[in-house]
């Protein structure tokens, strides 16, 4: 018996030496980093999905993870709102095709949270700066110490700093430049301040603004405010079915905190929605004048603008596509082009909410992948929960204190789904039997 | 070889002379009980609930990289500077342990003395922080030197 274990373990020795000798023998072409080979990773959280979904740790500690994007031939690169090793983007390949990254390489000197392919390029934003990088044909990085910087100067004061962004097919990109402020009161989150009136946080915050693809150094004034009164924007994709931009707002905090005359603790747990809005330009999302009551299902005035809960408002403003309940922070969104899933999902919307914070005294919410079917742009169901588990247990979601916190979401070419956790950096990768 | 009432009485003494341990911990265990701070540690927890759990979080934990936890040396130390901050709130989003925190802690302008003696004794001995108290004379020197 000895024997044989000793034999098995031999076997397992020989394997990785020639395991390890593949990987390092594949070129490394322009990237002259170095390149880490990885070990396999282990789940530290039981994951549920509907049945015939499977999903496996495709890498784990990366850190604060923030987007993802693939390339064509199967490069995965992930944001960091931090460094590893040096690096701000991290690239992983699965070599052997077991599902798991096998090599990684980090480049990139900024720190943020935006990540796309588009052209033959990466893009990947700070939080006041938007670069690119050339790719090569087998999708790596040309130059990985010299980006061109395409956008510069963005708007950061500490409150919704990242700037998520995304590509179009006509050559422009979308920037999100989120509010620094709540509910743009006088006093910034102070009980009974009342708001600015106009909110000067919209003229250079507060929106989408749409920018050149192929332009270097762009500022301000060669962008365009594409759409406006969005508190902030994490989760934004283009979709290409109906060929216009979707984001996700972060909808504003503390109702009940700052307002509690007109509403309950209950009340603010779930209030105001987080929408998902189809934007085309010129569009108004209505922040901070006013917020989306999923429950009513209409929009209200806000305190600071005079609203008491029953008050509607919001003329000239969009209507949200999708109105989920309030704070569960949605950071990823993903609109589903390809074959693996079930036709069930194509063309549909995957949203990665990161979890709530300001649902206390109330249990905390969210953690979790959503899934919202789509029919010829529009919404054709309900949304639903897709993938669970992150946060590690019931206790940890009410708590708030989630062991993971999705993220990113990205396609691959071969249909699977990836989600980054920006709390310790594990990345899943969720296919289809 | 002693006998088997020899042993019992060994025993005995045993237990006897733990006896007075027994009681002195009895003891100790009622004066913790009637902690000076109690009264204080109480209505520090009803303003706690109202005034800072919305975003410090009922464990004191904060919401990183939000809003900052209640824990750590600087709650247990920086005295002063805790009245300062609840008093004018803060906004300069300076680094606690090398994390700056991103949204602003508002002013709490209209907050008696008495409150903010007794949420700050709440929140330096909560949340595993275990400091002195802040006392309604402190916060009086504190408010009179920021006028």
């Amino acid at each position: 018996m000895k024997q044989i274990k000793n034999y098995f373990s031999y076997i397992l020795v020989m394997m990785t030496f020639a395991c390890q000798a593949s990987i390092s023998t594949v070129p490394v072409g322009s990237d002259t980093g170095k390149l880490i080979l990885l070990t396999k990773p282990k789940p530290d959280v039981s994951l549920t999905l509907p049945e015939g979904f499977k999903v496996t740790v495709f890498a784990d500690g990366l850190g604060r993870a923030r987007h993802i994007t693939v390339s064509p031939n199967g490069y995965i690169y992930i944001k960091l709102d931090g460094f590893k090793n040096g690096g701000s983007i991290v690239r992983l390949r699965d070599v052997n095709g077991d599902g798991i990254a096998d090599e990684e390489f980090d480049f990139g000197k900024f720190k943020g949270t935006g990540i796309s392919i588009k052209n033959g390029y990466l893009y990947a934003s700070s939080d006041v700066d938007v670069y690119r990088f050339k790719l090569n044909e087998q999708g790596k990085v040309v130059n990985p110490d010299k980006p061109e910087k395409i956008i510069t100067g963005l708007i950061a004061r500490h409150q919704h700093e990242p700037k998520a962004f995304i590509l179009d097919n006509d050559g422009n990109i979308y920037v999100n430049i989120g509010a620094f402020s709540n509910s743009c009161q006088v006093g910034d989150r102070q009980i009974g301040s009342p708001g600015v009136n106009p909110c000067k946080v919209l003229d250079s915050a507060a929106g989408i603004w749409q920018f050149r693809a192929d332009k270097l150094n762009q500022t301000y004034a060669n962008g365009v405010r594409y759409a406006t009164g969005l508190r902030n924007v994490v989760g934004l994709d283009w979709n290409t079915v109906t060929n216009s931009l979707f984001v996700m707002q972060h909808g504003r905090d503390q109702l009940s905190y700052m307002f509690p005359q007109y509403y309950s603790d209950k009340q603010n747990a779930e209030l105001p929605a987080e929408c998902m809005y189809e934007l085309h330009k010129g569009d108004n999302a209505g922040w901070p004048y006013i917020y989306y009551d999923q429950i009513k299902g209409k929009k209200m005035l806000a305190p600071e603008y005079g609203g008491d809960g029953i008050k509607t408002g919001g003329e000239g403003t969009i209507d949200p596509t999708v109105a989920f309940p309030g704070h569960l922070a949605p950071n990823g969104l993903l609109f589903y082009t390809g074959s693996q899933f079930p036709e069930k999902y194509k063309n549909g919307a995957f949203v990665a909410f990161h979890g709530s914070w300001n649902r206390a005294p109330e249990p905390q919410e969210g953690f979790y992948v959503a899934f919202v079917p789509f029919i010829n742009g529009k919404p054709s169901g309900k949304w639903e929960i897709f993938a669970n588990g992150f946060s590690g247990g019931s206790d940890k979601t009410a708590s708030g204190r989630a062991i993971h916190r999705p993220c990113g979401l990205a396609q691959g070419p071969d249909g699977a789904l990836y989600v980054t956790d920006d709390s310790k950096g594990t990345i899943w990768r969720i296919t289809y039997k | 070889m002693e006998t088997n009432s020899s042993i019992f009485f060994k025993i005995l003494f045993f237990f006897l002379s733990c006896l007075p341990v027994f009681l002195i911990a009895q003891e100790n265990h009622g004066v913790v009980k009637k902690s000076p701070y109690r009264n204080s540690m109480d209505s520090g927890k009803k303003i706690y609930s109202v005034q800072c759990l919305a975003c410090h979080q009922a464990d004191g934990l904060g919401a990183p990289p939000m809003n900052p936890p209640l824990t750590g040396k600087q709650i247990q130390s920086e005295k002063k500077k805790l009245i300062e901050i609840v008093i004018k709130g803060l906004a300069t989003h300076e680094e606690i342990d090398g994390v700056s925190y991103e949204n602003v802690m508002p002013p709490h302008p209209e907050i008696k003395d008495q409150e903010i003696a007794d949420v700050l004794t709440y929140v330096r001995n909560s949340f595993g922080n275990k400091a002195s108290s802040v006392k309604v004379s402190e916060v009086k020197l504190v408010r009179s030197k920021m006028k």
